[in-house]
């Protein structure tokens, strides 16, 4: 059967997806923050240099990001190995994502919170990573989540871009293995299954130990 | 330490606007060292705003504030130094949900004041002490009462040491019951002679603790004089027709 038969092969991308999720996670998630907490200071040039981003890339397919790190890139003279492009490309187009996500979470802690850190001399900075974001988190984990899964999801199209992920690794199998096209399938949602639900239960089981009372 | 008796905050035609309503309008007040200020008047007189602009908490259209002879900062490093010299009591308590009782008074020493832990919590725990919740300092604050958030939120300003206390309707949101126990901390302050401003429907504190009485209506200061001339002789209408309302029951 060609899933079990191609078992390294499926690993073998199974592992490029993850390192594709995890590299780009770490890199976007701080990236987000920082655009969020751009979108909340009192410095009017920050707010509008990250609102601009932040429209801009979640409004683009994201496959126009991966061809202009791939293909624009290039041509400008900046030629990057194929994993630091594609990781590059779901950064620009998952960081504001996550950064709405967080900046949600920051709309929901109560105004006075950032009042009171100011008025005891804190600095915009303190407020943000000693009170506000701290108390954001909760409210924050499960649309970080949300968009970690969808995230594993979009890491496929570095699969068009010379990066042998899952999707990559299907097409492949489906070509080889003519007569078992829906088993060969079946094996790649099988191990985007095996990330995307692990996922939203860590999002429950965080979510129910961070709580925060009012 | 600024000597009793100089000019401590002073508001130099002060204006503000919120699109049609001139919420402070050309207000001028000095508040010396040691004075203890009550702003009264009705919802909506512009003194919560007042009290809030002095911190920066909200901007103003023109006019200068100025506090131990320097103007208030726009943003950054400067404002927040200034606001670690002007403790700030909210109506809402505002204590930081996320931490202990004795983590929201040692946070600002350490973080700001870049004192060592052992140092801040040794005087948080007097502070504590002073306000009467000492031992409630490893709770949430959504374990404790209004009244003992209240005082706590006292304990966490005093923690920087400022020079000058506000208090924006700090009685406002607590049960009857409460209200007294967080009275009788800030009347022991001003009695120590902390600079207050207070912002206040609480008229026996105004009459007990009060050096100067700040009356003001329509965003403008109507009345500024000494709470036995105000409560006993006020001069303008809109003085008498207040205090007529509130003082009939």
């Amino acid at each position: 059967m060609v899933i079990f038969d191609n078992l390294p092969l499926y690993l073998e991308a199974f592992l490029q997806t993850l390192a594709l999720l995890l590299l780009t996670t770490v890199l976007a998630l701080p990236l987000g923050a920082v655009i969020a907490a751009m979108r909340i200071s009192p410095i009017g040039s920050l707010r509008a240099t990250a609102t601009v981003y932040t429209e801009i890339l979640r409004n683009t397919p994201l496959v126009l990001v991966f061809i202009f790190c791939f293909v624009v890139l290039p041509i400008l003279g900046v030629i990057l190995p194929f994993m630091f492009s594609a990781v590059l490309a779901l950064t620009l187009y998952t960081a504001p994502f996550f950064a709405e996500a967080i900046r949600s979470g920051i709309n929901g802690v109560p105004v006075g919170q950032a009042e009171a850190a100011r008025s005891i001399g804190m600095t915009f900075g303190q407020t943000v990573t000693l009170v506000v974001l701290p108390q954001a988190i909760r409210s924050v984990i499960p649309p970080i989540i949300n968009v970690m899964i969808a995230l594993t999801k979009n890491t496929s199209i570095a699969g068009g871009f010379f990066i042998f992920e899952l999707f990559n690794s299907g097409r492949r199998l489906v070509n080889e293995n003519g007569d078992q096209v829906i088993l060969a399938l079946v094996g790649v949602a099988a191990f985007y299954l095996l990330i995307t639900i692990p996922l939203g239960q860590l999002a429950d089981f965080l979510e129910r130990r961070v709580v925060i009372r009012r | 330490m600024n000597a009793p008796g100089t000019p401590l905050v002073v508001l130099d035609h002060v204006n503000k606007h919120y699109g049609d309503l001139h919420v402070l309008n050309d207000i001028n007040l000095t508040i010396r060292a040691g004075e203890v200020v009550v702003v009264i008047g009705p919802s909506g007189s512009g003194k919560s705003t007042l009290c809030r602009a002095i911190n920066r908490l909200e901007t103003i259209d023109d006019g200068t504030i100025s506090i131990a002879g320097e103007p208030l900062p726009s943003e950054g490093a400067a404002l927040a130094k200034l606001r670690a010299n002007v403790g700030m009591v909210f109506q809402s308590f505002n204590l930081f949900a996320h931490k202990t009782i004795l983590q929201n008074v040692t946070l600002g020493p350490i973080r700001v004041s870049k004192k060592s832990k052992a140092e801040a919590e040794t005087r948080a725990r007097e502070l504590l002490e002073r306000v009467g919740v000492q031992s409630q300092a490893d709770k949430m604050p959504s374990q404790l009462s209004g009244g003992q958030q209240q005082r706590v939120a006292i304990a966490r300003a005093l923690a920087m040491q400022p020079s000058v206390m506000l208090f924006d309707e700090p009685t406002s949101a607590l049960d009857p019951e409460m209200i007294n126990e967080v009275l009788d901390v800030m009347a022991g302050l001003a009695k120590e002679g902390m600079t207050m401003i207070v912002v206040t429907h609480e008229m026996g504190f105004a009459r007990r603790a009060a050096d100067r009485v700040v009356f003001m209506a329509d965003g403008r200061i109507v009345e500024d004089t000494t709470p036995a001339e105000f409560f006993d002789h006020p001069k303008s209408e809109r003085a008498k027709d207040f205090l007529s309302k509130i003082l009939s029951h």
